[in-house]
């Protein structure tokens, strides 16, 4: 049988706070079913707060062609990792 | 009938459907159109098989003869189980199973919300605590009768077909008896009768949604709540269900 439903990317939301995380993907007819597709897939183990759906199609990805261009530049350049600052206690987990 | 008497044939009732229906619905696992609604399904059967714990677990509290909600489920005959006839029926198509599940989540939603007020303390908790997994029954199998009903030639005609057969079993919910009206009395559970105003305003919003049409008849089957008499069903689906229990008395894993 053909599956004529599309793909929608979930994104769940651990706990408050944290951000949305993609866990995964499904099928499903529309937004409203993909939720509640995504709440039966990707949550019966408590797993989840607030649940995000975008179908597949709307996702812009980058190129893995690209790859060098992209992303070497930033290799050589460790002065950019913040690990030269002392961060106050008060600031707490970041 | 003693108090006790139709407590627990109440407590029986409400375990037995969930029970059944559990099983009826954990038969799809595995064979779902699609994997979303396999596992679905999976869990509206896992949800239901919890309560039947909880409601089982009660009614062989209140019988007091030393038996646990396993002996209720596995070791009864036909002739002893309480559910209404409509969580017997086969599952036969995705159309059906589906509609069987709306036409049954609708009247346990509004049962429940009911036993919530309780005047037993233990029924009220089990009511609060399945009220909310039904909720969720109730509006994924309203969601998905729409969309089936309003949706291709085909999935329209499985579901108007599929209304067609099980509307003369829904009425059977409604039926009372002189152990309802003890529990009235009692205060512990509604009298069957008073939910159908809600239930009929409830279903027909959803079936007019789905352009489906409700059968004019009002002839109910009945035989399944009293235990008069179950279909041809129930028989087969307890062989299925109760095998193990039977072929290996006691075993545990």
């Amino acid at each position: 049988m053909k599956n004529e439903w599309p793909l929608w990317e979930i994104f769940i939301r651990g706990q408050h706070g944290m951000s949305h995380r993609h866990v995964g993907s499904l099928h499903a007819p529309d937004a409203e079913m993909a939720i509640k597709n995504a709440r039966d897939v990707y949550t019966r183990r408590n797993e989840g707060v607030s649940i995000w759906v975008v179908e597949a199609n709307h996702i812009a990805a980058s190129s893995p062609s690209d790859k060098g261009p992209l992303y070497e530049p930033s290799e050589s350049k460790v002065y950019r990792h913040p690990t030269f600052f002392d961060i106050p206690d008060e600031v707490g987990a970041m | 009938m003693t108090r006790e008497d139709a407590f627990t044939q109440f407590l029986l009732q409400m375990g037995d459907n969930t029970l059944i229906l559990g099983h009826r619905v954990s038969e799809w696992c595995g064979h779902a159109p699609v994997l979303e609604e396999d596992i679905a399904l999976a869990n509206t059967a896992l949800d239901l098989i919890g309560q039947t714990q909880m409601w089982l677990g009660l009614a062989a509290e209140v019988q007091g003869d030393g038996k646990s909600a396993d002996d209720l489920a596995f070791l009864r005959d036909a002739w002893d189980f309480r559910n209404v006839l409509l969580v017997e029926v086969p599952n036969e198509d995705f159309g059906r199973t589906l509609m069987r599940q709306f036409l049954f989540d609708a009247w346990h939603s509004i049962q429940l919300g009911r036993l919530m007020k309780s005047s037993d303390e233990r029924v009220a908790a089990i009511a609060e605590k399945a009220s909310k997994e039904v909720a969720y029954h109730l509006e994924r199998s309203a969601d998905t009768v729409v969309g089936l009903g309003d949706g291709t030639e085909e999935s329209h005609r499985r579901m108007q077909e599929a209304l067609d057969y099980l509307w003369p079993y829904a009425g059977e919910m409604f039926q009372s008896d002189e152990a309802d009206a003890e529990m009235v009395k009692a205060g512990i559970a509604p009298d069957p009768a008073s939910l159908r105003e809600e239930y009929d305003t409830l279903v027909s919003r959803v079936l007019t949604e789905a352009t489906l049409t409700i059968p004019e008849s009002r002839f109910a089957h009945k035989g399944g709540r009293t235990g008069a008499m179950h279909t041809e069903h129930l028989g087969h689906l307890l062989t299925q269900m109760q095998w193990l229990q039977r072929a290996y008395p006691g075993a545990k894993w």
